[in-house]
């Protein structure tokens, strides 16, 4: 029986870069393959030629023995394979088994058959061992569960290869756990499944196989009965990489920010941050764990003066903040990094200079009076793509040009050259690739050392381990526990992410 | 004493970039659209060259014709660059027509109510009533875009409608010329009309050195700076402390006091008075150029040239042909046609964040 893909010698040149450097690949049925490599490493070129959306200058890809014609990305679909994208594609107003017949229903006569179409989705959810609750509405679940509907109807079209696109970025640690033993269970039933992951423990524990894709070329294949996390992350970047952080005792100073009562209602209008109080110090990095959701995003918001306080107080250097007014916090002293860069933290066709100037660009120097001063700009520019490592021909290429983690470093490098007391970073590591990651915590550790208080909210429980001196943990819009890092427990801190009480 | 200079250069050196291909699609636009219409002319019998070389010569073949294709133009400097300034907001102001009418009305007004002033006191005094006008014409759009989140396309549409009633009900009653029959303002005063420097029109001079302005406005300025970034991200320029609310109606009140000076322009240098119909088209004519200067604020002076000089030898085309001046309009639908094909497949393809393969790997 020939291989579910097979991938032979893929070349695909775009000028001044080779994406694939005669990149091989096969997938069997019932075997899991992890596709590692930085941001850029050609992976999503990878994923677009297999696809038919990308002409390869040279090499050839197979499915199931037959090779895929360019352009034909039904043909690719309709011969089974199937793709689980980081962004779901369901309608959140509808339910499961609607989201799940979409496009494909059961009819009788003019309508849509409701009953076989439970039925059918029970069926499903059975024979993979994936439950659902056919009923819900989709937007009344967990992320976890959208997630499983999202597989369920690639499930649905028969799928044979299936490609997850980092599955695992927006669930809690319970969650990615069930993932881990739903591919398992696919990977018996016959599927070949493709998970594209930055999360080396997550390959450690599901990957029957390790493909290591770095600048274009193909520089290994490995298994996890072979290799260690460290040693895949070696092969990522070519280079040893440190993943626990070298991280000196905190020198604790005053307090900076502090956060009294703080109340504020998402974008449902639902109160989702129920009375929060923290006391950030200067030299410290205070951690904020929690599940997605549980109103890290809107607290954060709410602190930056980017979303209305219903009540409560945030003070800088006991000073108090203005409520909505994002450059009135900013002077007041907090940088904040974005939770979501493409949208708050750059302008996507501005280029890397303006970018890196984007909340001062008004402020000496860059600005005398009216007037822009783009001599200081680019020599601004220069100075922090240097500084903060941003891999890019020009500091006048657009931001948008650039791979993920270079996208992030702009976004860090503008915040932390001003130095200013407090930096709230929300997920400054999403998506971020390995060598980013390292150097991204690096940045936040010296600001701390330098005597900014750090404030750090992450959905990555280990990152908030290894960063934080102090760790909040939010559950239900309250922080539930304070502990100092040294007294955290992983096992400790999960449960009360997940709302258990001790 | 070398070693105490200040290095203030800096390595990697602005890609200020005329970047040639994105100016190619317009060119060809242009190109494509009078070959079609040659087509046309040839299927009504008429030569098409003849026709062309009738309509370009007498648009640049003198400097008679130059004036006078410099006068058409003038206006559409003006209403391009309007509609410009509100797409580099992200705003799409199809009101410039509306603006246009009564940044004419009062500069019609200005120009027969203040007597015995100077002539370098009264037009400026008449341009800025017109530019005046057409601001606070476009402010409410603005306005009502930020505090209420109505869509400018509706109100800069429905405020044309307003305007051209208001403005036609003004010229008939209050306004209108005495005694007479015909539904006008008066002629302006002579210290009112805009000189003309043996036949290049003083106000198209305004015009360019107005874009020359926008421009540097655009590109070099705080102002200019808040402009950019929410048109090309709200999000950001909110995050980045940016007040998006007040960016969208100051950019409003920018782009209708532009258009409002494009029908002072008009009225001071060309038709004297304020008449129904007199200048309808102009504000709409706007955007077909300012999408042909790729909205960029130099880009919109040869396209307006372009087009003026079009309108200018319509007439002698049809006397020298037997081609309709009517090709004018239609050679500018085909262009705005194949113009915006372009960069509306480009707009999807930036926008498609639902696309098979975003978010892949990077």
């Amino acid at each position: 029986m020939s291989a579910l893909l097979e991938v032979n010698g893929i070349t695909k040149r775009y000028p001044g870069v080779i994406a694939n450097d005669n990149v091989s690949l096969t997938v069997n049925a019932g075997e899991v393959v992890a596709l590692l490599g930085e941001n850029g490493a050609g992976k999503s070129t990878l994923l677009k030629a297999v696809f038919g959306l990308i002409k390869p200058d040279s090499g050839e890809i197979k499915i199931g023995g037959t090779p895929i014609v360019f352009g034909d990305t039904a043909g690719v679909i309709s011969r089974g394979v199937g793709m689980v994208h980081q962004h779901f594609q369901l309608v959140p107003v509808m339910t499961v088994a609607e989201n799940l017949i979409l496009g494909d229903e059961p009819k009788r006569g003019l309508f849509i058959n409701q009953k076989s179409a439970r039925e059918e989705i029970i069926t499903l959810s059975k024979r993979y061992g994936l439950e659902v609750d056919p009923d819900a509405v989709i937007e009344d679940l967990p992320v976890g569960m959208q997630q499983r509907v999202e597989i369920l109807k690639a499930l649905r079209k028969d799928v044979k290869l299936l490609i997850l696109d980092e599955p695992t970025a927006v669930l809690t640690p319970q969650e990615i756990d069930e993932l881990i033993q739903v591919i398992r269970n696919l990977a018996k039933s016959g599927v070949g499944v493709v998970l594209i992951t930055h999360k080396l423990h997550e390959v450690m524990a599901v990957a029957d196989r390790v493909v290591v894709l770095r600048g274009g070329k193909l520089v290994g294949t490995t298994s996890p009965k072979e290799t260690d996390e460290a040693g895949l992350a070696q092969m990522m970047v070519g280079r040893s990489v440190v993943l626990q952080v070298n991280r000196t005792e905190a020198k604790r100073g005053g307090v900076v920010l502090e956060v009294k009562g703080l109340e504020v209602r998402d974008d449902r209008k639902i109160m989702s941050v129920k009375g929060v109080d923290l006391t950030l110090h200067k030299g410290e990095i205070l951690g904020v764990a929690g599940v997605e959701g549980n109103g890290q995003r809107e607290l954060v918001e709410a602190i930056c003066g980017m979303r209305h306080r219903e009540t409560g107080n945030v003070l800088i250097n006991g000073v108090a903040t203005k409520d909505m007014a994002p450059h009135a916090v900013h002077e007041a002293g907090i940088s904040h990094i974005p939770e979501d860069r493409e949208k708050h933290g750059l302008v996507a066709n501005y280029t890397i200079a303006d970018n890196l100037v984007l909340n001062q660009f008004d402020q000496e120097p860059f600005a005398k009076g009216w007037i822009r001063n783009l001599g200081e700009v680019a020599k601004n520019a220069d100075k922090l793509v240097e500084k903060f490592d941003i891999r890019t021909p020009s500091a006048f290429n657009t931001a948008g040009s650039l791979s993920g983690g270079n996208k992030q470093k702009v976004v860090v490098a503008r915040e932390l050259s001003e130095e200013l007391p407090v930096l709230v970073a929300a997920q400054p590591t999403r998506g971020v690739d390995v060598g980013s990651i390292e150097f991204i915590h690096n940045q936040l550790i010296s600001a701390r050392d330098n005597g900014a208080g750090v404030l750090l909210v992450s959905a990555e429980l280990d990152e908030i381990l290894s960063l934080s001196d102090r760790i909040a943990v939010m559950s239900d819009g309250k922080i539930v526990a304070i502990v100092e890092s040294k007294d955290a427990d992983r096992n400790y801190i999960g449960r009360l992410m997940a709302g258990l009480k001790e | 004493m070398s070693d105490t200079k200040v290095v203030t250069e800096s390595k990697s050196k602005p890609v200020k970039s005329f970047d040639v291909g994105s100016w190619l699609i317009p060119i060809i636009a242009v190109l494509v659209a009078m070959f079609i219409a040659a087509i046309l002319i040839k299927l009504q019998g008429s030569n098409p060259i003849t026709a062309y070389k009738s309509l370009f010569k007498t648009a640049f073949g003198s400097l008679e014709g130059i004036g006078l294709t410099l006068g058409k133009s003038t206006p559409l400097v003006l209403s391009g660059l309007a509609v410009a300034v509100g797409l580099r907001a992200g705003l799409f102001n199809i009101g410039a027509q509306g603006q246009l009418l009564s940044g004419a009305l009062a500069a019609a007004w200005a120009g027969v109510t203040f007597d015995g002033l100077p002539g370098y006191i009264h037009i400026p005094i008449a341009l800025i009533a017109g530019a005046f006008f057409g601001s606070i014409v476009a402010g409410i759009s603005g306005f009502l875009k930020a505090y209420r989140g109505v869509h400018e396309v509706i109100t800069t549409i429905m405020l044309n409608s307003i305007v051209m009633a208001i403005a036609d009900y003004l010229a008939s009653h209050q306004l209108r010329e005495p005694d007479q029959f015909l539904t006008r303002t008066s002629e302006i005063l002579p210290s009112a009309k805009m000189p003309i420097y043996s036949h290049l029109p003083l106000g198209f001079f305004i015009a360019v050195a107005l874009a020359l302005l926008i421009w540097w406005i655009l590109g070099r300025t705080t102002s200019g700076f808040r402009i950019e970034t929410v048109g090309r991200n709200r999000h950001a320029a909110w995050y980045a402390g940016i007040s998006v609310k007040k960016t969208v109606i100051s950019a409003m009140l920018i782009s209708g006091a532009i258009a409002g000076l494009g029908g002072a322009v008009e009225t001071l240098g060309i038709t004297y008075r304020y008449a129904p119909a007199f200048n309808l088209g102009l504000g709409f004519d706007g955007i077909t150029i300012a999408l042909l200067g790729r909205v960029h604020p130099l880009g919109i002076i040869p396209g307006a040239i372009l087009i003026g000089g079009m309108r200018a030898g319509a007439a002698n085309m049809q006397f020298d042909s037997g081609v309709a001046p009517e090709l004018v309009d239609l050679l500018m639908a085909l262009i705005l046609l194949l113009v915006t094909a372009p960069l509306i497949t480009r707009f999807f393809k930036n926008n498609s964040n639902k696309s098979m393969t975003s978010g892949w790997g990077n």
